[in-house]
């Protein structure tokens, strides 16, 4: 099942933008224009134009406080955005509500673990598999024929989609006594269970060592090889970020000051100058 | 393998209780049937039926859904005056008792069902203790409502009065010849057929046990538990947060609407002032000292703390005090720090005295 | 003349509950509690005032410092035996507890007192004629707003001029911040509740010149509806609880007088209810949205 894509080429689509090759003659999964919030008077985010193709792993970076949350919090409608457009494949996405937002094909983690932690492992994935597989509230008082079978059908789904992390052994403790890492894990498992065709990843190696942040980036990939979806992450691991994504945006107050592939963004001196400050003239 | 003795795990849980609750009232009919039970005792038997389901219910809302309703005694009112209600007006029609009180179950529930739709709708879009707030002013204004109606029942149907300023009586219904006044406003209902039995306490008590230990252990109840939990991480995994809160609501008013309704026929005359908030926080009280979530503690908790101010009546004047005092001890040693180390610290010592002597 | 009347009525009844609303109000700022309890506070000030003064004959406002006295110790006893061993425990916990100290003060007070009403003598007598005697206000309610009036300005100077009143704010803000500035939590917790109770005995006196009949459940109605009178204006605003208490009276008060006597309450707790939908956080209350 799983198709390998290799890291490729990227082109410019139109010239502000870039995604990967292979996805050109594709729509694009995800396309903001001139997307904007205000919080009072302070602009939070102003101007925000991005384009990411249908099996693109992009990354948000840009120093503490650039708005590179609130941009996850647009996207899925936590916020409604003051200005601009989101279109998610090609559907605009005015006026829905965050849920409606997921069920379009947008699914997130949270900078701050956001778990069910009185919910096992599994009952978690399977909060994740609400509207995959549905019946009603009576059907499940009834216990009608449906339920059973449905329930089978998602203890089977969440056992397989815990395998991705080789989680399934945890799949009876409760979320709020996993470890750290492996609740970061749990998060993107349970975002991966509403089938999603964009994960938004806030900061997913965050609190990780070296050895997990590489096996995460390992897995990041294959996700997205497996289910063939796109994945935007915000992450401060610049390894993690230079190593598996392919387009990258640079926000700074609220902007994007550069966007580009790893090595664009590593040569850009604005980037440089945003991230360690500006050089003393003379 | 081992996920599925898990969930069966929690299957046994609930069957635990179906069974707990079964042996139980066999015990209790036996002992009856033997004569073993006094007046006062057996006169118990319906109440503790009511509150357990009213616990049960509210349960679902404060444990599962994680809402702190104060207004629960409300929709338990409206189950009571709406099944009185209908099974007076149908007395002459279905003369089985066990067929009206049924049916005067459903109309409680339907009614209490549809009371807790509205209420639900500005109710749920508030937070944390504006919630409970709202509830308690909700219960209160039922209650008051309720206080203002008279009705009356004759051939031509059913006669509803809402006597607001108070200068309206139950002659203003302009009966006909035979028929009967069901409510009279602050009095309340007077003259009811005493049909509520124990039996019908007990079926509504498994039915209530179905309907929420079913309903937590399915897709639905997940998601609400996901709210409770976690809202806006619900919302993002694609939960409709107000249908889930609703579902959850409406079912718990429901079924203290059937509750009520029981309650109600069990009494010949019942006014609106006994669904008060002291009622709502009695059954809170059952439901936070039997453990929130915890079904079979909100039954053992109401049964217990239901017959303690009857088992004290030897003490009459001290037993409320007696009460408030176990109360806020109980409270203090499950959830204080200080306490719960004062605890460990004698309990294991008495092991040892117990070894040593 | 009539409205006027009733808008009289209305504030001084206002002002009773404007008193008890900034007990609740800080108290709950500070502790984050529903204490339940606060209503049975203001009737055991009404019995102390009332025993003080029938009983022991002292004058009505030796007796009233004696009831404020008596609350003030209760207040700060019960906030340390029962709230305090459950300060991180989870907040119903707290609530059952407080409903538990209601039941305690409601049946001690019964076993002692009694169930049957006592007549309560007002704490000042006559009434003021106004528009040759068509509208007459009684002193006890003029009383009552220059009391209310003189609590609020005096709270609202004491928490944003003294040290100790900065503390207590500091204290409803961030509790570990405060701590680690020098703050003595506890202490500043249980001034709070001695300042509460305090007012509760003046409210209770007050309330129960209104209302003589005093019984071991005077205290419970009053209080919900003061808690309601805090939540409607903001909890946590001393302003807002002023505001809150004023319009709940008068809202009260006029529902009493042109729509219905029985639907009193009812009508109270409707506009408490609208307000809320409209304003999430109440009158002058802040809404904070949950960060994501």
């Amino acid at each position: 099942m799983a198709k390998k894509f290799e890291k490729g080429k990227m082109v410019p689509v139109p010239s502000t933008a870039i995604i990967p090759e292979r996805d050109i003659d594709k729509t694009p999964i995800l396309e903001c224009r001139h997307l904007g919030i205000d919080f009072g008077g302070l602009r939070a985010v102003d101007d925000f134009n991005l384009i990411i193709g249908r099996t693109e792993i992009a990354g948000l970076i840009g120093p503490n406080g650039a708005g590179k949350t609130t941009v996850f919090n647009l996207l899925t409608k936590v916020y409604q955005p003051t200005r601009g457009t989101i279109l998610l494949d090609g559907f605009d996405t005015a006026g829905k509500s965050t849920e409606q937002i997921n069920q379009m094909g947008i699914a997130r983690t949270f900078q701050n673990i956001r778990l069910f932690n009185n919910l096992t492992v599994e009952e978690n994935v399977k909060v994740g598999l609400h509207n995959q597989e549905p019946y009603s509230a009576l059907t499940g008082v009834l216990r009608l024929p449906k339920y059973w079978r449905q329930e089978k059908a998602s203890h089977e789904r969440a056992l397989e989609l815990l395998s991705i992390f080789n989680m399934q052994d945890l799949a009876n403790t409760p979320a709020g006594s996993l470890p750290y890492g492996a609740q970061r894990r749990l998060e993107i498992v349970r975002a991966l269970a509403t089938n999603p065709s964009l994960l938004l990843l806030d900061e997913p190696a965050a609190g990780m060592n070296p050895s997990e942040t590489a096996e995460l980036m390992e897995n990041i990939v294959k996700i997205r090889d497996t289910f063939q979806i796109a994945i935007m992450l915000i992450e401060h691991d610049m390894r993690l970020v230079m190593g598996i994504c392919e387009g990258i945006c640079v926000l700074n107050f609220g902007r994007v000051i550069a966007k580009g592939t790893a090595e664009e963004i590593q040569a850009n001196p604005t980037v440089i100058e945003a991230y360690l400050g500006k050089k003393k003239e003379g | 393998m081992k996920n599925l003795s898990s969930s069966s795990k929690k299957a046994r849980a609930d069957y635990f209780t179906y069974a707990g609750v079964t042996i139980a009232f066999i015990v209790i009919t036996l002992l009856r049937n033997a004569g073993s039970l006094n007046r006062s005792q057996q006169g118990l038997l319906v109440p503790i039926c009511c509150y357990i389901v009213m616990a049960v219910s509210l349960n679902l809302t404060v444990g599962i859904l994680g809402e702190l309703s104060l207004g629960h005694a409300g929709f338990m009112s409206v189950g009571a005056f709406s099944g009185i209600t209908a099974a007076m007006s149908l007395a002459n029609i279905i003369p089985s008792t066990a067929l009206r009180l049924a049916i005067a179950m459903v109309v409680g529930a339907v009614c209490a069902a549809i009371v807790g739709f509205l209420v639900g709708i500005p109710v749920l879009r508030l937070r944390g203790d504006y919630l409970a707030i709202v509830t308690l002013a909700f219960g209160e204004i039922l209650k008051e409502l309720i206080t203002c109606l008279i009705v009356g029942y004759d051939s031509n149907g059913l006669h509803v009065i809402f006597n607001v300023n108070g200068s309206k009586t139950a002659s203003d219904l302009n009966l006909l010849e035979g028929g009967r006044i069901i409510i009279k406003g602050a009095q309340g209902a007077t003259g009811t057929q005493t049909i509520a039995s124990f039996t019908a306490g007990f079926i509504l008590i498994m039915i209530t046990l179905l309907i929420v230990q079913n309903l937590v252990r399915s897709r639905t109840g997940r998601a609400i538990m996901a709210i409770r939990d976690n809202r806006i991480a619900a919302e993002s995994v694609g939960i409709n947060i107000t249908k889930y809160k609703m579902i959850a609501f409406v079912t718990s008013a429901a079924l203290a609407g059937a509750a009520g309704a029981l309650f109600g026929l069990n009494y010949s005359n019942l006014t609106a002032a006994k669904f008060d908030f002291n009622t709502s926080i009695l059954v809170l009280v059952f439901v936070v000292l039997g453990g929130l979530g915890n079904i079979w503690g909100s039954i053992i908790a109401t049964v217990v703390l239901y017959i303690l101010p009857e088992a004290l009546r030897g003490f009459a004047t001290y037993r409320m005090l007696i009460y408030a005092i176990v109360l806020i001890l109980v409270m203090l040693t499950t959830n204080s720090p200080q306490m719960k180390l004062l605890l460990q610290k004698l309990l294991p010592k008495r092991k040892e005295e117990e070894i040593n002597g | 003349m009539e409205f006027l009347a009733y808008l009289v009525s209305g504030i001084s009844l206002g002002s009773v509950y404007a008193i008890i609303a900034l007990g609740y109000t800080m108290v709950y700022g500070i502790a984050k509690m529903l204490n339940f309890a606060h209503g049975d506070v203001i009737m055991i000030g009404g019995y102390i005032s009332y025993i003080a003064a029938v009983n022991l004959g002292l004058p009505t406002l030796v007796a009233v410092v004696c009831a404020m006295a008596v609350c003030t110790v209760l207040g700060v006893v019960i906030e340390g035996l029962a709230y305090r061993p459950l300060r991180s425990a989870p907040s119903l916990a707290v609530l059952i507890t407080a409903i538990g100290v209601s039941y305690f003060l409601q049946n001690s007070a019964l076993l002692i007192w009694g169930a049957n009403p006592k007549s309560y003598t007002p704490v000042v007598e006559g009434t003021l004629k106004l528009f040759g005697g068509q509208l007459s206000i009684s002193n006890v309610s003029i009383l009552t707003v220059a009391a209310c009036i003189v609590i609020m300005i005096g709270l609202t100077l004491f928490t944003s001029k003294t040290k100790m009143g900065k503390a207590m704010r500091a204290c409803s803000e961030d509790k570990g911040a405060a701590q680690l500035m020098g703050i003595n939590v506890n202490r500043t917790i249980s001034l709070t509740f001695a300042i509460g109770s305090a007012l509760a005995a003046i409210a209770g006196a007050l309330l129960c010149s209104f209302s003589p009949a005093l019984m071991p459940t005077t205290g419970s109605m009053p209080g919900i509806k003061a808690f309601t009178a805090a939540v409607f204006g903001g909890i946590g605003s001393i302003p807002g609880a002023f505001l809150g208490g004023i319009l709940l009276g008068i809202i009260e008060s006029l529902a009493r007088g042109y729509i219905s006597t029985q639907l009193s309450n009812s009508i109270v707790f409707a506009v408490l209810i609208i307000i809320l939908l409209v304003r999430p956080a109440g009158l002058l209350g802040k809404y904070v949205p949950e960060k994501v």
